[in-house]
């Protein structure tokens, strides 16, 4: 397939490979930032063809993962309520919250459907006026101008009963965060591809020269990786830290000047729960007071909820690279994809769905 | 089915539907009583009319000749009803055919059971009895026994059929996991996913413009032709819900041997893919219906893929691995870029009923 088969090519793979081995000269810690990352990773056994020396951690760009109990128990209740047809993507709806996840809300009786965008939650507000429609908007920044749009879209066209609960992130300050805590190991970043195609790599210029890293902004496929990883490897060795772009095909320095508009007019921002994380200052997205009348949050009064994560999950640790997947005592045992009980376990971009569904307790083929 | 019978279906009735008074299923087109009884024989009798049907029995009565027999049961609640490629009871028909025609045997009886939503239109009814019609004859089995119920609109959904088959297994065939051996072939009959991704793309929640269409297929003339040169044939399986990889993860788990499989060797239709890529679906977890997974002997492998790639639902079959000692009870796949990993069993459902 066109655009795709060029960027899984064998021969292009074991080249990179073979450059990444030569240039190599001891260890480095490199963190990729997307699940959409993660997954590519452990979906071609990425690890397999690098150099031991390499490690490669995963960063907490899985929005459902890092999405707050807090967040998720809010959705739960809102659901519940007369009249409110809940929508979310598909992943979103199995993440636990502290008791329960919004599938088995649905299947005690609750309206939560699967929607794949959310101007087909804004359709639903449409075609069922006498029904309040709320979209549970997750995301980084690449989501978030479908779901601005769908918000802004509301309004023009005087559809009141639709609200979005939002819980957008943000990526650079979760790099900040992750670079500032003491015990952080990671050297080089590769930094989200899509998150940059909306946002551009600017505002990564002072974090590169803050923290003395090197950020390459990076796409998904087998060989954007690979280049990626090249590329940050390249700056470390050469004792370099700017912001590069491997995936100069989409992205642009100042990314989608009229995207960012619209996340300016429709969000602001505002300090954001992060699960197994924190509260990382200034990294979500809120509603502009603006559109307050679109803003579950503000339409459902759901506040108060201070929540407890499982002592035993280590998915924070996980999410900002310190420990990786195989460490978590529940791992596999008493936390599954089909029983999950932190986040990365949930979502097919989470680290720990990735190791328990590629990877498990790794193979030993000698064809 | 032929191609001219699925015109026929396609283009419109095949025939003028025998009950005009009502447009709509009622709840007592399922009570037993008059417009039961009218249904039952306008509808259906005349439609799969065969001597053990008409004799109008509680249930069939019929010799078998055989030493053994495979019994299978299945339930379908696709949705939508008709979707492209096919329709739900043309997926009855054959879902059932290939359970039994994986088991070895070759397909004989078919029991016919509906669950019908009240208000279903006449009309839908008499389309999916025809389809049943004509896929049974294609297959080569007779519906012999059936049982229709009607339920309160908002309790079911258009109609849910059940198919119960049984056949009788071919001479010397003895078709079970725990024969395969290290080694072994593992040939897969076609290009994969296009079931799952047809149902999906027909949902009126997405606005694809494809020509996907389901592969829905008999596969028990398939598999008479693989077991004519290849009776010690050690595994089939049709690789339905859960696709490729749960088939292949059950085999390996009942085995306790590994199955090792090379990605470039899965022949998936460009226009899947591409869906895939975009709604990041896995197409070796998709359904098919009608695809089958045959684990053959090293030394026959040749022979069953050649007369498989002669056979009209066989065109595209391809070796696409082996089984060995290492990693037993996994799937490991050689990636299209030489490295390797793990193939899971599915988690959770990836799409809602699909058949």
């Amino acid at each position: 397939m066109k655009y795709l088969n060029e960027y899984r090519d064998a021969g292009l793979v074991k080249n990179l490979a073979r450059k990444i081995r030569e240039i190599t000269t001891r260890k480095w810690v490199i963190m990729e930032i997307c699940g959409g990352q993660t997954h590519t990773i452990m979906k071609y056994g990425l690890e397999e063809i690098l150099p031991a020396e390499l490690i490669i951690v995963h960063g907490p760009g899985c929005p459902v993962c890092v999405t707050s109990l807090e967040m998720i128990d809010k959705a739960i209740q809102i659901s519940r309520r007369e009249n409110v047809i809940l929508t979310s993507f598909g992943d979103m709806l199995r993440v636990p919250g502290s008791k329960e996840d919004l599938l088995s809300v649905k299947a005690a009786g609750a309206d939560v459907r699967m929607v794949y965008s959310p101007m087909d939650a804004l359709s639903l507000a449409e075609k069922n006026p006498d029904k309040k429609v709320v979209f549970f908007a997750i995301g980084f920044e690449t989501t978030a101008p479908a779901n601005a749009m769908s918000v802004k879209e509301a309004k023009r066209r005087g559809i009141s009963n639709f609200s979005i609960l939002s819980s957008h992130v943000l990526v650079p300050p979760a790099i900040e965060a992750i670079l500032s805590s003491k015990n952080t190991r990671v050297q080089g970043f590769l930094a989200a591809g899509h998150v940059c195609t909306v946002m551009g790599y600017e505002e990564y210029l002072p974090l590169a020269e803050k923290f003395r890293v090197p950020i390459v902004v990076t796409g998904f496929e087998p060989v954007d990786i690979l280049e990626g990883i090249y590329l940050a490897v390249k700056q470390l060795e050469e004792d370099r830290f700017e912001v590069e772009n491997q995936y100069s095909r989409v992205v642009r320095k100042e990314g989608n000047i009229p995207a960012q508009k619209l996340l300016k007019d429709v969000f602001v921002t505002i300090d954001r729960k992060w699960r197994g994380i924190g509260t990382i200052p200034q990294s979500g997205y809120g509603l502009n007071p603006v559109y307050a009348d679109y803003d579950a949050e503000k339409l459902f009064d759901v506040s108060g909820l201070n929540l407890m994560e499982s002592p035993d999950c280590i998915a924070g640790e996980v999410l900002q690279g310190l420990k990786k997947p195989y460490d978590c005592q529940l791992f596999g045992k008493n936390c599954s994809p089909e029983h999950p009980v932190g986040a990365p376990m949930v979502s097919s971009e989470g680290a720990c769905a990735a190791y328990y569904r590629y990877g498990k307790k790794i193979l030993q083929h000698n064809s | 089915m032929n191609k001219k019978s699925l015109d026929a279906i396609a283009g419109g009735l095949a025939c003028p539907i025998p009950i005009s008074e009502y447009e709509k299923i009622l709840l007592a087109h399922g009570g037993g009583g008059t417009l039961s009884h009218q249904l039952i024989q306008k509808m259906f009798f005349s439609q799969l009319d065969n001597p053990l049907l008409n004799a109008g029995h509680d249930g069939a009565i019929f010799k078998i000749t055989g030493s053994k027999m495979a019994f299978s049961t299945d339930s379908y609640v696709v949705r939508p009803i008709f979707f492209p490629g096919g329709d739900i009871g043309e997926l009855a028909v054959n879902g059932t055919v290939n359970d039994l025609a994986m088991c070895g045997a070759k397909p004989l009886y078919l029991s016919l059971g509906f669950i019908i939503e009240e208000g279903l239109p006449m009309e839908d009814l008499w389309k999916i009895v025809q389809s049943i019609s004509q896929t049974a004859k294609d297959c080569g089995v007779e519906v012999v026994t059936g049982d229709t119920k009607v339920v309160d609109r908002g309790k079911g959904d258009k109609i849910f059929i059940n198919t119960s088959g049984v056949g009788v297994v071919y001479d010397g065939v003895d078709v079970s996991p725990q024969r395969i051996m290290v080694g072994d072939k593992i040939i897969l009959s076609g290009k994969i996913a296009e079931h799952g991704i047809a149902i999906l793309s027909a949902r009126e929640e997405f606005d694809f413009e494809t020509d996907v269409k389901s592969d829905t297929a008999p596969l028990n003339g398939l598999v008479e032709s693989i077991i004519e040169v290849c009776p010690e044939i050690h595994v089939m399986r049709d690789p339905t819900r859960g696709g490729v990889s749960s088939a292949l993860n059950e085999i390996a788990e009942s085995a306790n041997l590994g199955i090792y499989i090379e990605e470039d060797t899965i022949s998936i239709a460009d226009p899947i893919r591409a869906i895939c890529e975009i709604l990041g679906l896995d197409p070796l977890y998709i359904a098919n219906e009608g695809k089958l997974l045959a684990i053959i002997p090293q030394n026959k492998a040749t022979a069953v893929l050649n007369v498989m790639q002669s056979h009209r639902y066989g065109r595209n079959s391809r070796i696409i691995g082996e089984v060995t000692q290492d990693n037993p009870g996994k799937v490991i796949m050689k990636t299209s870029i030489g490295s390797h990993r793990i193939v899971d069993m599915l988690s959770g459902e990836q799409l809602p009923r699909i058949c």
